[in-house]
């Protein structure tokens, strides 16, 4: 897994809550058994418009979307609303984003297995105060300079660079200033992230005691194992 | 494990047991290695579909590891399997047969027990797991799928995962998790005729919104809980995921007990009897404490229905579609909401016509949920142009469903009748309802476009569906019934 230390990249804003898997993507986009090549169907609902008789007419991209517009090109960060991730466990939400270049999504909640699932494929999913999210899509949205932020997880800290100090008048006071952001991930998270650790070799290494712990449990609990 | 931790000792010595929850008595009981960050909890059954089970099967295999013990997976095909009678493997949906084949063939190479499509046993894998007894009280139960919680009715902690999660649980046996802080809901009274488990869970999304529990264990309780029927607490859990919740669970009693007695998998004899003595210790202590409660009384609910794109957006049928202001979301997510629905504020939800009805799921796809629509169906027919499915959750459902000769009232009734799946409680691609048609359904989610391109979807029991089907517009049941 690609560790995760420090991003600088374009962030693009799409605001709503409860952002649902089915939403980041249908499930029928999910056309075959595999992780990849998912990025075609990402936010396929409302990324694209039909050009002939949906549902089997053609697509084209939807210019008002804000993923298809020339300056959120090639963003790697996603800023969305609150339980953003929920509904349907499919990891092939997460796959879709990561296929589309996507490796943070900044939000002020995340739906539970949609956060677990991001950090088993190195996406950093980082909750920021609802006050802050919004100023800062304000921002990207409406400042004169890139629309870029910095996020460095070694340090815990979120740049925005000057687009604080460049957005609508207001934004700045809504993170206390226009300088850095302070952010708190889980420190298991954390390291995880930045070492690109996997998980299952990490537990294979780690667990030795699970022989023992089925030995004692098939006493206790004998109606478990089958 | 030793039972220290759950005994604190008083000035003089005495030791009393602290009160714990059922999530804590599980949990204690599954730590595998603990210390610092996340604990390693043992899981006691993995369950897998056709559309994340060969993803995940084949992830382990590439990279040369074995499942740790196939005998305590199972698989199932519901996901995208046809539903129409003398299915096959192939599927409406484009592709589909891949997703099948390779699952076969993944679950077979491992070992795994595989509910086939032609399985008498097969099913959606929540509606089957407890059929078969292989969910069972005190047991971790993980599924890499979202409605997984549907199963910690029987007194189990039970939640859904992704695909390289389920990886980890095939592997190593385990997971790697936070203890998660703990939200009761009690639900006290006693329901109205024709107000049951989907009324109250939808009742609980209205008024706490789709992330009200977020990242905890529910547990329900309270008079109206411990009157339900075991198959309504199956509906109660399952949509704990639309409540953004770990999971869900029931503290096991007797009603729970007598369901599970006999059952395939469930021990026998000797064993039934150990298993219950350990079994009727595990509800939570009266006096457990939890990270937050919050308590619902039921004697005034009426049946409820959702209006836009969330479950949380749901009121009594007898109501209307709320402003914004009254809509618990933002003035854009209303709009946007009403939009998709093709819906006014201030419009009464007992008056819009319907173009199908839908009956089935993991929600409410069993034969309680059968029986009590064909109640409402018997001896009436669908209104003209009404396109309507019941589609049960198991292939056992659906045997007991034609054994009293349900099948026949609704077919007279207009619905078609189906083999057990999924089927239209998502789109997958194949078969749909049709651009911008409106649907009443028994399923869960009433998202943009779950149920197909522009579908608007209205979730609701299936007795209010029924009642639905025969007036062709959104219906009170009772008001019908009195009819």
């Amino acid at each position: 897994m690609q560790p995760f230390r420090t991003l600088t990249a374009t962030a693009a804003p799409l605001l709503r809550d409860h952002i649902d898997t089915d939403a980041i993507i249908p499930s029928r986009e999910i056309r075959s058994v595999s992780k990849h090549g998912l990025s075609v169907g990402l936010f396929a609902g409302w990324r694209y418009r039909a050009t002939g008789g949906p549902p089997t007419g053609g697509r084209e991209p939807d210019p008002d979307f804000v993923l298809n517009q020339a300056r959120f090109a090639g963003a790697q960060i996603l800023l969305a609303g609150g339980n953003f991730g929920c509904g349907s466990s499919r990891e092939h939400a997460v796959w879709a984003l990561a296929d589309q270049g996507f490796r943070a999504i900044i939000a002020p909640s995340f739906a539970p297995i949609f956060h677990d699932n991001c950090v088993n494929n190195g996406v950093l999913a980082l909750c920021l105060p609802r006050a802050t999210v919004a100023a800062l899509a304000d921002a990207l949205l409406t400042a004169l300079s890139e629309p870029r932020l910095t996020i460095d997880l070694e340090r815990q800290e979120l740049h925005p660079h000057d687009l604080l100090t460049q957005g609508r008048v207001g934004t700045e006071s809504a993170v206390g200033g226009a300088g850095v952001i302070p952010f708190t991930v889980d420190a298991d998270v954390r390291l995880r992230l930045l070492e690109g650790l996997d998980a299952i070799d990490l537990s294979l290494r780690r667990l030795t005691g699970l022989d023992a712990f089925h030995q004692r449990d098939r006493e206790d609990r004998p109606w478990v194992y089958l | 494990m030793s039972e220290q931790g759950h005994v604190e000792r008083l000035a003089g010595g005495q030791a009393v047991p602290r009160a714990r929850s059922l999530l804590e008595k599980i949990w204690e009981t599954h730590v595998v290695a603990a210390g610092g960050g996340p604990a390693w909890i043992a899981i006691d059954r993995i369950f897998l579909h056709e559309r994340t089970g060969a993803i995940a099967l084949e992830g382990l295999h590439q990279r040369g590891r074995p499942v740790r013990d196939a005998a305590r997976v199972f698989c199932t095909i519901d996901h995208i399997v046809d539903t129409r009678p003398g299915r096959t493997d192939e599927t409406m949906m484009p592709g589909g047969r891949e997703f099948i084949t390779r699952t076969r063939a993944a679950a077979q190479a491992a070992g795994i027990r595989l509910f086939d499509v032609s399985d008498r046993d097969q099913g959606i894998v929540h509606v089957i797991a407890p059929e078969l007894g292989l969910a069972l009280p005190g047991l971790t139960i993980v599924c890499p799928d979202s409605h997984t919680c549907t199963q910690g009715a029987v007194g189990a902690f039970a939640w859904g995962i992704g695909s390289t999660e389920a990886e980890h649980a095939l592997a190593t046996g385990t997971l790697r998790l936070h203890q998660p802080p703990t939200l009761r809901v009690r639900f006290e009274g006693t329901p109205g005729a024709w107000v049951g488990a989907k009324d109250l869970s939808l009742c609980l999304l209205s008024r706490h919104g789709a992330a009200g529990g977020r990242g905890k264990a529910v547990e329900f309780t309270g008079s109206a809980v411990r009157a339900l029927a075991m198959e309504a607490r199956f509906t109660l859990c399952n949509m704990a995921t639309e409540f953004s919740a770990v999971t869900a669970m029931i503290s096991p009693d007797d009603t729970t007990f007598s369901y599970l007695e006999g059952r395939d998998f469930a021990p026998r004899g000797a064993a039934w009897d150990r298993a219950l003595a350990s079994w009727r210790s595990l509800a939570s202590d009266e006096t457990a404490a939890f990270d937050e409660e919050i308590c619902i009384d039921v004697d005034d609910l009426a049946p409820m229905v959702t209006w836009g794109t969330s479950p949380q957006h749901a009121v009594a049928v007898t109501g209307a579609v709320p402003a914004a202001e009254n809509s618990g979301t933002t003035r854009e997510a209303h709009a946007r909401a009403l939009q998709y629905m093709d819906l006014q504020p201030g419009q009464a939800l007992n008056s819009v016509a319907i173009d199908a009805a839908f009956i089935g799921s993991c929600t409410n796809g069993r034969i309680s949920d059968l029986r009590s629509a064909a109640r409402v169906l018997a001896g009436r027919k669908i209104a003209p142009g009404i396109r309507a499915l019941c589609v049960p959750g198991s292939s056992r459902v659906k045997r007991q469903a034609e054994a009293e000769g349900l099948d026949h009232i609704f077919r007279a009734a207009g619905f078609e009748w189906r083999e057990s799946g999924c089927s239209l409680c998502f789109y997958a691609g194949g078969e749909d309802l049709g651009l911008g048609k409106r649907v009443v359904s028994s399923t869960n989610r009433n998202f943009e476009g779950r149920q197909g391109p522009g579908t608007r979807t209205h979730i609701a029991s299936p007795a209010t569906v029924a009642a639905s089907a025969i007036r062709g517009a959104i219906t009170d049941v009772r008001g019908l019934e009195a009819a």
